[in-house]
């Protein structure tokens, strides 16, 4: 953990025939070109180093070119870290989806660690008829543990007008109350699945509640969210399969 | 200079905009316990009041610093996941609009009430009509971030039978906080619509659609 903090900025941009036009690492964001999953490209997003750290910027931009069908996961959990700068840590990330372009965005979790700041900030232009599948998920310390300050902003627009805008903020350095009954209730991990899809025009999804802590509701644009929180990763990720299978058959 | 007096008759509780049939999601968190007394209460009013508090007194503060009522209500609706919060924003500001009409006649508001027959987002009419007041952008989050405690305070006190007093003085504990908010909403709406704030509650947008289900009810939501 003994570094300096760094800047580091991956790139991918997928193409209509399958191809990878733009597969580029940077710094502990390694990309691989992974077996694909269906008619997917897909390229698995490899932590090689404890990342994020205090003072840390990290990027990743991915694109959907026109027609494209791409799957991007990762092969593990981000830890956000506390670092030897007091600074909080950044990572943005920047997403595209083309015209008749598909995009499946799933990522696995965010932890964040006592003592760690991270900031998140997930921007994605969707253009008319892109679908995108993204998952977001919040854990708030390892087992047993007090978490970080973790804050995550998912703003996402599609044919330049917003669809969905959230900020969720959580920890010692949020402002007060997040911990209270209306906001996680005690609860430890929480998450988002959101799937856009211009067929929803037509057949709008139906608000459906999901057990007790989990809702799925359509939202004012050709879309869907899902919405969990739950005692831990495990149960929030269940949760959100379960809206994933149902919401996406894509 | 603005008129403290316009200030009180739009914020206060009495204001015929029919915010008293909603609980703002504290009929669903006292049934489901997470409000069992005063100081759950002040935790579920504290997080309120700086996720969704923040993001609709900086709508407000926006429709009231001028900004576009139709940009505001995309943002509005950007910002509201849930269903049946968008349908009782909506039905909100319609009554409010209503209100606002009689109150303070102006063009904006007519334009506004055309633009939006079914209802524009509450923030966003509220906003409208504290500009047509005379008031400015902090006077419009002022009164959003009053609401956003209020509501529930009131509520809880009618579900819970807790002492109108102890509610009262979570209110007054919560009062440096909603001048920070209602500070940070309109620092926020001078810059436009896209420096707006997007803080969300995760339990206020599931637990609305629970409440919403309920077959018998005692606040709309």
């Amino acid at each position: 953990m003994d570094r300096v903090s760094l800047r580091a900025t991956a790139r991918i941009a997928a193409d209509a025939d399958g191809g990878l036009p733009l597969l580029v690492s940077d710094g502990p964001l390694a990309l691989r070109r992974t077996r694909a999953s269906g008619p997917y490209t897909r390229v698995t997003v490899v932590g090689a180093m404890s990342a994020p750290l205090g003072g840390d910027r990290l990027a990743v931009e991915a694109e959907a070119r026109d027609g494209a069908g791409l799957l991007v996961d990762s092969a593990a959990a981000t830890l956000a870290l506390p670092g030897r700068s007091a600074e909080p840590a950044a990572y943005d990330v920047r997403i595209t989806v083309g015209e008749d372009a598909v995009l499946r965005w799933l990522p696995e979790q965010v932890v964040s660690v006592h003592g760690s700041h991270l900031l998140m900030r997930t921007v994605v232009e969707l253009a008319t008829t892109a679908r995108l599948v993204l998952r977001e998920e919040q854990i708030l310390g390892r087992h047993g543990e007090a978490p970080g300050t973790l804050v995550t902003r998912l703003t996402v627009r599609r044919a330049g007008r917003p669809l969905l805008d959230q900020e969720l903020a959580f920890g010692p350095g949020a402002p007060g109350g997040w911990d209270g009954g209306a906001v996680l209730g005690g609860h430890r991990a929480t998450g988002q699945l959101l799937v856009v899809d211009p067929a929803f025009a037509e057949k709008p999804v139906r608000p459906r509640l999901l057990g007790e802590h989990a809702a799925v509701t359509p939202l004012a644009g050709p879309a869907a969210l899902a919405t969990a929180v739950a005692p831990d990763a495990l149960a929030v990720r269940r949760l959100l399969d379960t809206a994933l299978s149902e919401l996406a058959p894509f | 200079m603005a008129s403290r007096a316009a200030l009180l008759v739009l914020a206060d509780g009495r204001f015929p905009a029919g915010g008293h049939a909603h609980s703002g999601g504290a009929e669903a968190a006292v049934k489901a316990g997470r409000i069992k007394d005063a100081s759950g209460l002040e935790a579920f009013c504290r997080g309120r009041l700086h996720t969704t508090g923040l993001t609709s007194a900086a709508l407000a503060a926006g429709a009231a610093h001028g900004l576009d009522p139709g940009e505001l209500d995309a943002a509005a609706d950007a910002r509201t996941p849930s269903p049946a919060l968008r349908a009782a924003a909506r039905k909100l500001g319609r009554q409010m609009m209503r209100a606002a009409r009689a109150t303070w006649p102006c063009a904006e508001l007519d334009a506004l009430a055309t633009a939006f027959p079914r209802g524009a987002h509450q923030p966003v009419v509220l906003g409208v009509a504290a500009r047509a007041a005379g008031l400015g952008p902090e006077d419009a989050a002022h009164c959003v971030a009053y609401e956003t405690v209020s509501g529930p305070a009131t509520a809880t006190v009618r579900l819970l039978s807790l002492d109108p007093f102890q509610a009262t003085a979570v209110l007054a504990r919560l009062a440096p906080a909603m001048d920070l908010v209602a500070e940070e909403a309109a620092r926020a709406a001078r810059q436009g619509v896209d420096a707006l704030p997007a803080a969300s509650a995760p339990l206020l947008d599931i637990t609305a659609e629970q409440h919403a289900s309920w077959p018998v009810r005692l606040f709309a939501s």
